[in-house]
């Protein structure tokens, strides 16, 4: 139940709209699609794709397998760097990471080769009833990580395969963090997440301990003291206050809770949806939280961010997605009240208009202007929670530091994902630290073991 | 607009885009749909003597490109199925409601003066404008002692021009096999029996590919296969070089050509006019679109002519037959280099890897600081080979610039070099 909306009332969408409205955003290709838009692809050298790929998949070699009518072959290209290859395919920004990099953009070629596409066509259809990767030889050596996300299952997956024993401590009842939890209903469907999941621990020598918080159920201490290394990917856990009053009033909410029951929900009828509302915020999950709701069926959306639209981190890709569902995005304007009705309950919010002044510092203006809301959804990003770890571990910039080889500052103990300050968030970056983290945690161990 | 009408054999077309002997011209009702749709002329498929052939199911297969295009396309069908009085009716009642068009028979019987006669007799009856001798099909036929058995032996080939010229008035044209090792000495021999013209390829002998469940190739009939005949783009280069041989060759230079082998646009026909064909045979092409295709190929010719000041088509056709020459004559001081356009380069890396991997490690890659590749030709290494002109996908990319040496044209036989030279 979402407790802060709990005083509105349901959607009053038709049933079919709304199933519209939340199935696939992207429909898969079909066999003969898959087989032409791969044919595009010129299998570059060296290919921009590839550089402009944070987990490194060998995109042409993929492609040119998919196009040999080899999917089987094409998955596990796609696998072996990247075992979240099937999410990465429907939630990555592709359109500022692989194809904004495919030659096919440039002076008279027509469009990228559709690449995210291609790969949910292979992890999509390739045969999963043998798990592809075989574990090395067993090493004895066991692992802890902290976070059942993109990080943590890429890192014990590759652990796992090195010859490792991992157990995987989860706060949430499900696995899959920001995959099960924080991706827009549309972009992943089908309980897709879940299934991943499934088919990663087919490898083996993985268990996941649901609802073990660190810090409540666990710590890293007794981590640390009963595995021979520890991989913390915690993610972000708590959202950053607007530092208003009101705050707590029904009506206003971070955006991740409410859409993490939305995707939680088997029926999306019994969620509470706003007449108006207004999202502040300027990155994907305030995207994915506006179309969301309006889709749900909110009449009036308003988006509103302090800065111009250029500074927004959603790609143009999600901001033209939410200007197509009607969504208005208003930019140059802050927060300054939370206006609220006689009986306490949210009605709108007022915002003071914004401009850079001469040394480029954003400074308010003397204009101002109200909306009416009847939900304030917070998407300005979220802190980490730091509180539950060992003070040995250095915070920088409010994220855990780490170096090249994604140790933290503690011995034996990694991080990666969003709870480290590098990349920008995503998920396929995520799976990036994981990997290389499982692979810097063996490096150490075997050369620890040799001593 | 150019006129695009031509004489051959004395026989009128007004244009040089006819059918082949095949399945498109098996019947009068697709021979007349085929001049409704503006053919300049059919060569009716394969007569042969009663009791007609029968024919197997599953006939054809094709050799498919990158976007399932067909780029080959292989067939076991034999010559007609139909009764020879049959076909013989529909040839002159077709005749006589066409008449500005080619109408010409392709015939194939067995190696005998007697069945020549009689059958060479009864087609000049109908009224068709002149005989194709079918002594190419390479599948089926040939082992009943006809189509390519008879195409590889110039003595039979020599032999069997000769009866048919000698029993009827009708111009003569022999449809050669590409299925030998020097289809000059089956020309020499049809010109020799006094043929007014070769028509070439025939289809390449081929097996297009296999089902790999059931291991056995293409097209399969119940659990077995047979090798057939292959048309469609992929036989032009064999085609034109078989054009080309016979256009040079001093026995037969200046001879009657007719064109044949993967035509499917204007600028295929223009090429095999240029290397000395009057008209050309069309199969696959149609076979795959429809008759509707010859609008394009008349339009399209005819407005390169116009841009290239060719009034007829005999204004251009055999200019590219001097300039085909033996290897030993190519100009040793020639020399082009690759230039890569980079500001067309996309970046896509693959001159390199060619280069690099398989040729002259002529194409250097560097990285720029903005994380992107660029791509350099090192002059001094390169051959001009073309390679990475061809693995280009960008139109005019990559150019092959000619050099100027200041030597003066020197070949093999001057050359130095050469341990032989004359």
């Amino acid at each position: 139940m979402i407790e802060p909306l709990k005083h509105l009332g349901t959607t009053q969408v038709q049933p079919e709209k709304l199933d519209a409205g939340f199935s696939d955003i992207a429909p898969p290709l079909s066999k003969r699609q898959a087989a032409l838009e791969s044919e595009r692809c010129l299998y570059c050298y060296d290919a921009p794709c590839v550089n402009a790929c944070p987990s490194d998949i060998d995109i042409p070699e993929f492609i040119r397998q998919i196009a040999q009518d080899n999917v089987d072959g094409a998955a596990k290209t796609i696998w072996s760097e990247n075992i979240l290859g099937g999410s990465c395919a429907r939630v990555c920004p592709t359109e500022i990471l692989c194809e904004q990099a495919c030659v096919r953009n440039k002076a008279e070629e027509c469009a990228p080769v559709l690449i995210g596409q291609l790969q949910r066509y292979a992890t999509d259809n390739a045969d999963k009833s043998a798990h592809p990767f075989q574990r090395a030889q067993a090493s004895g050596k066991r692992v802890a990580i902290v976070g059942a996300g993109p990080a943590g299952l890429a890192a014990a997956h590759r652990l796992a395969m090195l010859g490792h024993d991992v157990v995987i401590h989860e706060a949430q009842p499900k696995s899959g963090g920001l995959n099960e939890y924080g991706i827009a209903r549309y972009k992943m469907t089908n309980d897709f997440a879940q299934k991943e999941v499934e088919f990663l621990l087919g490898i083996g020598g993985i268990e996941i301990v649901h609802n073990s918080a660190l810090g409540r159920d666990i710590t890293l201490d007794q981590l640390k003291n009963d595995h021979d290394a520890v991989f913390l990917a915690i993610g972000l856990g708590s959202t950053r206050t607007l530092a208003l009053g009101h705050e707590d009033a029904p009506g206003v909410m971070p955006a991740v809770d409410y859409i993490r029951e939305l995707r939680s929900t088997n029926d999306l009828n019994t969620l509470p949806v706003p007449e108006s509302a207004v999202i502040i915020g300027a990155g994907n999950t305030a995207i994915d939280m506006a179309v969301q709701i309006k889709r749900l069926g909110a009449e009036e959306v308003h988006l509103v961010y302090r800065r111009g639209e250029e500074a927004m981190s959603a790609t143009d890709h999600e901001q033209a997605l939410a200007r197509d569902e009607g969504v208005q995005i208003r930019t140059w304007a802050r927060p300054e009240t939370i206006e609220l009705d006689n009986s306490g309950k949210v009605a709108g919010m007022r915002f003071v208009r914004t401009t850079l002044d001469e040394s480029g510092k954003l400074v308010d203006t003397d204009r101002s202007f109200s909306l009416n809301a009847q939900a304030i959804f917070k998407a300005i990003g979220q802190v980490m929670i730091t509180e539950d770890l060992d003070p040995a571990i250095e915070i920088s910039g409010g994220k855990l530091l780490v170096d090249e080889q994604l140790r933290t500052t503690l011995a034996g103990v990694y991080a990666g994902g969003d709870c480290t300050g590098t990349g920008q968030d995503l998920t396929v970056e995520a799976v990036q630290q994981g990997k290389k983290a499982a692979e810097s945690i063996h490096q150490d161990l075997m050369a620890a073991g040799d001593k | 607009m150019a006129d695009l009408s031509i004489e051959f054999a004395g026989i009128k077309a007004p244009n040089p885009f006819w059918l082949a002997s095949a399945p498109p011209t098996d019947k009068q009702y697709n021979v007349e749909r085929a001049f409704e749709a503006g053919w300049g002329g059919v060569v009716w498929k394969t007569l042969g003597e009663d009791p007609a052939p029968v024919n197997v199911s599953s006939r054809y297969s094709a050799m498919y490109g990158p976007n399932g295009d067909v780029i080959g396309f292989n067939n076991i069908e034999l010559i007609t199925d139909r009764p020879l009085e049959v076909n013989l009716r529909e040839i002159e009642e077709t005749k006589r409601n066409w008449p500005d068009r080619a109408l010409i028979v392709s015939l194939m019987v067995p190696c005998e003066e007697e069945a020549w006669k009689m059958i060479v007799k009864l087609v000049e009856q109908t009224g068709a404008d002149g005989l194709e001798l079918n002594f190419g099909c390479p599948h089926g036929m040939p082992e009943r002692g006809m189509g390519a058995a008879v195409g590889q032996v110039p003595e039979y080939v020599e032999m069997v021009t000769r009866w048919c010229k000698q029993y009827c008035n009708m111009p003569v044209m022999v449809k050669m096999t590409p299925n030998v090792t020097d289809v000059r000495f089956p020309a020499r021999a049809a010109f020799k029996g006094g043929a007014d013209a070769v028509s070439l390829i025939n289809t390449v002998n081929s097996i297009t590919g296999l089902n790999l469940d059931q291991m056995v190739a293409r097209p399969t009939v119940g659990s077995q296969s047979t090798h057939g005949g292959m048309c469609g783009p992929a036989v032009k280069p064999i085609a034109l070089n078989m054009l080309a041989e016979i256009a040079r060759d001093p026995e037969t230079h200046g001879k009657l050509l007719c064109g044949i082998g993967g035509i499917s646009t204007w600028r295929d026909a223009a090429e095999f006019i240029s290397l000395g064909a009057t008209s050309v045979q069309v199969c696959t092409a149609a076979m795959l679109h429809g008759f509707r295709i010859v609008e394009g190929m008349k339009d399209g010719l005819s407005r390169w002519m116009d841009e290239k000041g060719f009034a007829r088509i005999e204004d251009f056709r055999g200019l590219a037959v001097a300039n085909t020459t033996d290897w030993k004559y190519l100009d040793m001081n020639f020399k082009s280099v690759a230039e890569i356009d980079q500001d067309k380069c996309i970046n896509c890396g693959r001159c390199h890897i060619a280069c690099e991997d398989t040729s002259h490690q002529a194409i250097d890659k560097q990285l720029l600081a903005d994380g992107t590749n660029r791509y350099t030709v090192k002059e001094e290494d390169c051959v001009g080979c073309n390679l990475c002109e061809i693995t280009c996908p960008v139109d005019d990319c990559i150019t092959m610039v000619a050099q100027d040496t200041g030597l003066p044209y020197m070949n093999w036989t001057q050359d130095p070099r050469n341990p032989f030279r004359e």
